[in-house]
């Protein structure tokens, strides 16, 4: 039993999705031509989660992917609330007031973000209230805050991805009287993910990682060859700084038990997350808050389960690690992708299949018939080959496709097999994730002409 | 003078037969002539500049000198006919779907046929006619339209079996055609020739020509060319004729005011061939194949042939003044799908061997049709450009037309359909033409089945009622850039179904505005109809009234209150436009013209009433929001809104009055509703608009209101004989002859425009006459529908066309409008029509070559007014065009 190509295709392109920068007047003056992005799950349902988003109170765009573990619910919250409070610690003071005084007032909010959603990227409805009144605190203490100085990029990420985690963690401890609500903020808490975000802002761009996505920068060499640039850090037990700055954070006795079989305490691949309550709270609050709980979550064996070894919490942390990148004018794209991805394919070929796919779609050697004598049956031959080879390459009109179709189906050489293909994609829910995991990608394509322009300004 | 030009054009491939000229080949191009400098200086002055040395620039120039204009100066940039012209690929054809199209291109047939002979310049021209395939029922349909229109013009075409094509040209397969249109008089010719041709004629005229001599901006002052900046100095004139062909719209901007020419160019490719073993003969006709979107000539014993592609490249979006466009690449990949359509249709070329594949772009234009004119603002600014890629076709007769313009102040034919004043500001932004000209090239091949709309550049005009009729069905086409309803699809009907409802039979909202017409004439219906122009016209004397009695011909010295049907008339009795003035005060006039008068009504008052500080005119278009209250209860719902009594007695008909409505004050309201229907129009300030609109809907729910679009609005005014501006009635129809005498004040005790002819007329009876006709034998469900241009036979011979149709639900019939001629059967002579002419007649219309029966009548069914009111002031006029 085989998928056929069109069965593959729809399968592949289910949850994929674009966004182009709108131009104006018929040019585009974002440093950002656009991006596309498409998510493949092993897991029923998908743990994997992602965000872009357009700041439209500040400058510059916000691109994430976030991979959940034990259960989705940390991975959704994170991608729907996290870029607000990203946004929010960018923001000048007068804006924060303006935004205040109109939730004071009952008047219309400014809008922060523009979101470029998938259709089945959803928002919780349910909870947008208990989150508003979370962030509006935020908002509150920064303006009580007030340094007076700019907003630092870098300390805007950090200081959001640790308030984000904070709140999850209060909301988790405090309830909510509404029991949907109560569980879900305590499912939220007990499941765990990791962020990779980018934020893009002329030339600066940041990446902000806790945990092990990964973003890279596709950068196209003099020759036309295609390099990567790792933006990220892993925190995994790869990761010698990571398990160095781990044992460090903890006493010397536990330094045999803090990282067993490459997972933090013998249990968790991911170093730094969201969430995951377990490797945070002390074993009092988790005991209270689950046997106060409902009963769902008294019944559950993981959540009651905790962890060996547990000492000295919190093992667990959400800050991210932040590396700032000026764009050049040969760097022309940017992968941030789930590790579902990078477990399959090396970055090296991630950059040339990306690399070439983008600018294949630009730079076809064009046929010339110069002084060769051709007939019209010879040109017509030629020209009918060109286009059914062009069309297995742009069969994908997305490159987030085009990576998981490779990711999935590269056989030995490098190239698609579309009956390994086939094979992957029709395995059965509880086999698939034997074979893969959820793979989530972003790939943003740079605008070299105006970054170019920037370059020559400074 | 002649000399020293045709010596700069060394480079062209052309041989003069007259005996000083040496004979010159394109190998001969001489490096020392470019770096020659300018032997000849520019003249300080002349009455006319003509910038672009293309086929358009030195038509215009022939033309002018023909007419006797000598003062003349033609510009080109680089070398004459080395733009467009000279990649043109040659093909002189009549087959044109408008009939002004059509003049033109009749006439540049014959133009260029006697060209050789008159100026000695070899054109090369050769009648070879030409085939247009039908690969489908529907392209056979289409092409049979136009042979009607081309058979009653005298050219001779002919529709002929798939068989007939292959004796025609053996080279076609036909195996998927179902039949074809032959032209046996098109021709093929060189068109960088012709317009040579037309520049010796033109110099040996009189006109100066002046080669790489580059325009750099034209200057205006007070409204009025004064002359124009070269970079070989200035020349001062009276007139500037734009034929810069793709340049023209950046030509326009360069001035400190602008002249808005929307045009866009494409990238086009055509392909060459080396000669067949045995070469093609140069007789053999031009094949166009629209449904492959290729067209295929002889050339030199091998073919040219070239095509519009689905996916076009617009090209120089950002203005880059290319003077040199011989750089374009090649892009076999993109010519790809036309050379497969160009094997499909003769496989026998396979093995013909490839010479070159050509880039020549071409300038195309918002609505397919070409650009002519003068500025609305800058009078002495003419325009010629935006051929859609026919220009050698239209060449001859555009330059005729535009010439007559400039010399007479008018051509001697309706241009409006190419008028550039039919575009304002809002079509001039580069995105929109981007986009436009992009849908506009693959077109030029597509099926234009009758009410195709465009589908790129929309909504960008709206009412401020859009989202709220979009939400309840509404489907939209758009005018002027405003998009209008044309009905509203009721929930639960299969919407994919009614999109693609493009047929020339019965379409597929038949029954939906079948309903929409029933509810106006039983209940109530409401229309946006915010997209009309209004101005409004007001001074602090009497300078307004005296100013519009002597511009409107009707008489305006009316109560104030009262509503007046007028048009508005040029010197020879022709409608420039056909609106409704309100006197709002003693002062001042509030003017309703069709949504496409925006530019040229606006001109054709700034340049009629005195520059009078006392008298100002401005354009509110944008400050209301229409919506037409149609059908007996209209009366109802609008009293309950208001607490005012509206019946007749208290608000006869043609009455304006401002008051409230719902919470909303000040609102206009007007006992007209443009279909002879009882009724109101409202003019909302627009703040206004939806809770009036939302009181108007609530209220009306007891009286059956529901919302309506254009096409019950066409179907009501036709069926009521009611003309409409730019459709029906234009500058060369006047009020006489489309019976509409009762809105002439010959006594109004004031002269006012157009006064003379009409007395004329009305002493010596009428050359044209507007007529009803109702199809007798014709079966909705079955037979090709009426559109408009049908011709009109009269006992078997032609009398006229027919401008516009509509289904009449209440008639269960179709009603054809058109003018009816009297042509004398020996010679041909126009007669006086009279009203027994036209009643004693037997009618018939043919639709795509087959004749319908028709009644003519000269006045509409009286049953279908059901309420008259004052009998002269029964509501005989509607002015927007669909």
């Amino acid at each position: 039993f085989y998928l056929t190509p069109p069965q593959v295709n729809s399968i592949l392109k289910a949850n994929e999705y674009s966004f182009k920068v709108p131009e104006f007047d018929g040019k585009n003056v974002s440093s950002i031509l656009g991006f596309d992005s498409n998510q493949l799950p092993a897991n029923a349902p998908i743990e994997d989660r992602r965000s872009a988003a357009t700041c439209l109170q500040t400058r510059g765009m916000l691109l994430g992917v976030f991979d959940g573990h034990a259960g989705c619910a940390c991975a959704q919250a994170v991608s729907e609330r996290l870029f607000y409070y990203i946004a929010i610690s960018l923001l000048p003071h007068e804006t924060l007031l303006e935004i205040e005084n109109a939730v004071e007032n009952g008047r219309a909010l400014l809008p922060i973000l523009q979101w470029h959603k998938h259709p089945n990227d959803y928002f919780s409805k349910e909870a947008s209230k208990l989150y508003f009144n979370s962030l509006r605190t935020y908002w509150q203490e920064l303006i009580d805050l007030n340094s007076g100085e700019t907003t630092d990029v870098r300390e805007a990420l950090i200081n959001a991805f640790k308030r984000l985690d904070n709140d999850i963690s209060l909301e988790a401890q405090v309830g909510d009287p509404n029991s949907f609500l109560n569980y879900l903020v305590l499912r939220v808490a007990f499941s765990g993910s990791t962020a990779c975000v980018a934020h893009v802002d002329g030339v600066d761009l940041h990446v902000a990682n806790t945990g092990d996505s990964r973003a890279m920068l596709g950068v196209q060499e003099e020759d036309g060859s295609w390099s990567a640039v790792n933006l990220s850090y892993d925190h995994n037990a790869q990761n010698e700084h990571e398990v160095e700055r781990v044992k460090m954070e903890h006493p010397k006795s536990e330094e045999k038990s803090l990282v067993k079989q490459d997972r933090l305490l013998g249990l968790l691949m991911p170093f730094r997350a969201f969430g995951d309550v377990k490797f945070k709270w002390s074993i009092e609050l988790q005991k209270r808050v689950v046997e106060s709980g409902p009963d769902q979550l008294n019944h559950n064996e993981y959540t009651k389960f905790i962890p060996p070894n547990y000492f000295t919490p919190p093992y667990l942390t959400a800050e991210p690690e932040v590396i700032h990148h000026k764009l050049r004018p040969q760097d022309k794209f940017l992968v941030l992708a789930t590790d579902g991805l990078w477990e399959t394919m090396h970055r090296q070929d991630v950059a040339r299949i990306v690399g070439e796919y983008l600018t294949g779609v630009h730079h076809q050697q064009p046929i010339a018939v110069g002084g060769y004598k051709v007939t019209l049956g010879q040109m017509h031959g030629l020209l009918t080959e060109r286009r059914a080879r062009i069309s297995s390459v742009f069969e994908d009109q997305n490159a987030a496709t085009h990576l998981i179709r490779h990711a999935v189906g590269n056989n030995e050489f490098g190239t698609v097999d579309h009956e390994r293909l086939s094979k992957m994609l029709s395995l059965p829910e509880e086999l698939a994730r034997m074979y893969r995991d959820d793979i989530t990608i972003i790939v943003v394509q740079f605008n070299s002409h105006v970054i170019g322009a920037y370059q020559n300004e400074e | 003078a002649a000399g020293m030009f045709l010596r700069l054009l060394s480079d062209i491939q052309w041989r003069a037969a007259h005996p000083k000229w040496r004979r010159m080949t394109s190998s001969q191009r001489s490096t020392s002539t470019s770096a020659e400098p300018h032997p000849v200086s520019l003249p300080a002055q002349a009455q006319v500049v003509i910038c672009g040395g293309g086929i358009m620039g030195t038509s215009v120039a022939y033309h002018l000198s023909k007419m006797g204009w000598k003062d003349i100066v033609l510009l080109e940039q680089g070398r004459l006919a080395a733009g467009t012209t000279r990649f043109c690929a040659g093909i002189v054809s009549t087959a044109r779907p408008a009939s002004i199209e059509l003049k033109m291109a009749h006439y540049s047939n014959k133009l260029y046929q006697q060209l050789e002979q008159e100026t000695g310049v070899q054109t090369g021209y050769m009648k070879t006619g030409s085939v247009s395939l039908a690969q489908t029922q529907d392209r056979l349909i289409s092409l049979k339209r136009i042979a009607s229109s081309l058979n009653v013009m005298g050219v001779p075409c002919e529709i002929i079996s798939p068989k007939k094509v292959l004796q025609l040209h053996p080279l076609i397969n036909i195996h998927d055609l179902v039949g074809a249109m032959y032209l046996p008089e098109d021709a093929l010719v060189s068109s960088a020739n012709v317009s040579l041709a037309l520049a010796t004629a033109a110099s040996r005229n009189g006109v100066q020509i002046h080669e790489r001599t580059t325009v750099s901006h034209v200057t205006i002052q007070k409204g009025r060319v004064t002359g124009v900046e070269t970079d070989r100095g200035r020349i001062q004139c009276e007139f500037f004729v734009n034929c810069a062909g793709q340049w023209a719209y950046e030509l326009g901007h360069s001035g400190e005011e602008p002249v808005h020419i929307p045009v866009h160019a494409c990238e086009h490719f055509y392909l060459l061939t080396h000669p067949l073993p045995q070469p093609l003969s140069s007789s053999l006709p031009t094949v166009v194949d629209p449904d492959g979107r290729i067209y295929i000539r002889n050339w030199q014993g091998g073919i040219l042939s070239g095509g519009f592609e689905k996916n076009p490249k617009p090209l120089f979006t950002e203005g880059r003044n290319q003077l040199e466009i011989q750089n374009l690449q090649e892009d076999w990949d993109h010519f790809g799908p036309l050379l497969s359509a160009l094997l499909r249709r003769m496989p026998g070329l396979e093995a013909l061997q490839i010479m070159q594949l050509v880039n020549c772009p071409e300038s195309f234009t918002p609505d397919m049709r070409c650009i002519m004119g003068e500025s609305p603002t800058a009078r002495g600014y003419f325009v010629l450009t935006g051929m859609n890629s026919a220009g050698l076709s239209y060449g001859g007769g555009a330059g005729k037309y535009l010439a007559e313009w400039i010399v007479n102040g008018y051509p001697s034919e309706n241009v409006w359909p190419l008028d550039l004043k039919r575009f304002g500001t809002l079509q001039s932004s580069r995105t929109f033409l981007r986009h436009r000209v992009m849908e506009v090239m693959p077109l030029m091949c597509d099926l234009k089945v009758p009410r195709w709309d465009f589908q790129t550049g929309r909504q960008l005009r709206t009412s401020p009622l859009y989202d709220r009729l979009d939400a309840q069905g509404a489907r939209w086409m758009e005018k002027h850039g405003f998009e209008r309803v044309k009905y509203f699809v009721p929930p639960g009907s299969d919407l994919l179904d009614l999109d693609h409802s493009k047929t020339f039979y019965k379409p597929d909202w038949f029954d939906i505005v079948g309903s929409e017409v029933k509810c106006c004439k039983e209940a109530v219906c409401v229309i946006d109809m915010s997209s009309f122009t209004k101005f409004e016209i007001s001074s602090t004397g009497d300078e307004a009234l005296e100013n519009l009695q002597y511009l409107f011909s009707n008489d305006l010295d009316v109560p104030v209150g009262h509503v007046v049907h007028t048009g508005m008339l040029n010197e020879k009795g022709g409608y420039e436009n056909d609106c409704s003035i309100a006197r709002l005060s003693k002062r001042s006039f509030f003017m309703i013209s069709p949504t496409d008068q925006q530019v040229h009504c606006w001109t054709w008052l700034k340049n009629h009433l005195p520059d009078d500080s006392n008298l100002v005119l401005e354009d509110v278009t944008w400050k209301y929001t229409a919506l037409n209250l149609i059908g007996p209860r209209a009366v109802d719902v609008l009293s309950e809104l208001s607490y005012a009594p509206m019946t007749a007695e208290h608000f006869p008909s043609l009455f304006c009055k401002e008051m409230s409505v719902g919470y909303a004050n000040g609102i206009r309201v007007m006992s007209i509703t443009h279909t002879g229907e009882p009724g109101f129009v409202l003019y909302i300030p627009i703040e206004y608009a939806l809770h009036v609109y939302n009181e108007v809907m609530n209220m009306g729910q007891k009286y059956g209101i529901r919302n309506a679009g254009y096409y019950a609005l066409r179907s009501l005014r036709i069926e009521k004989f009611f003309a409409f501006w730019g459709q029906d009635l234009d500058a060369f129809t006047t009020p006489m002859e489309c019976g509409r005498e009762f809105q002439v004040k010959l006594d109004k005790g004031m002269e006012f425009l157009g006064q003379e002819v009409l007395l004329e007329q009305k002493q010596n009876g009428v050359y044209k006459r507007f007529t009803m006709f109702i199809l007798e034998d014709h079966d909705t469900d079955m037979d090709l529908w009426p559109w408009w241009g049908e011709p009109i036979f009269r006992n078997g011979r032609y009398v006229g066309k027919t401008t516009s149709s509509a289904y009449s639900y209440t008639l269960e019939r179709h009603v054809c409008l058109g003018f009816v001629h009297h042509f004398d059967e020996e010679t041909g002579e126009e007669l006086v029509v009279t009203t027994d002419f036209i009643n004693q007649g037997e009618y018939e219309i043919d639709i795509a070559g087959q004749r319908f029966q028709a009644k003519a009548k000269l006045y509409p069914f009286s049953s279908l007014f059901t309420q008259r009111r004052r009998k002269d002031e029964v509501e005989l006029s509607g002015y927007q065009r669909e």
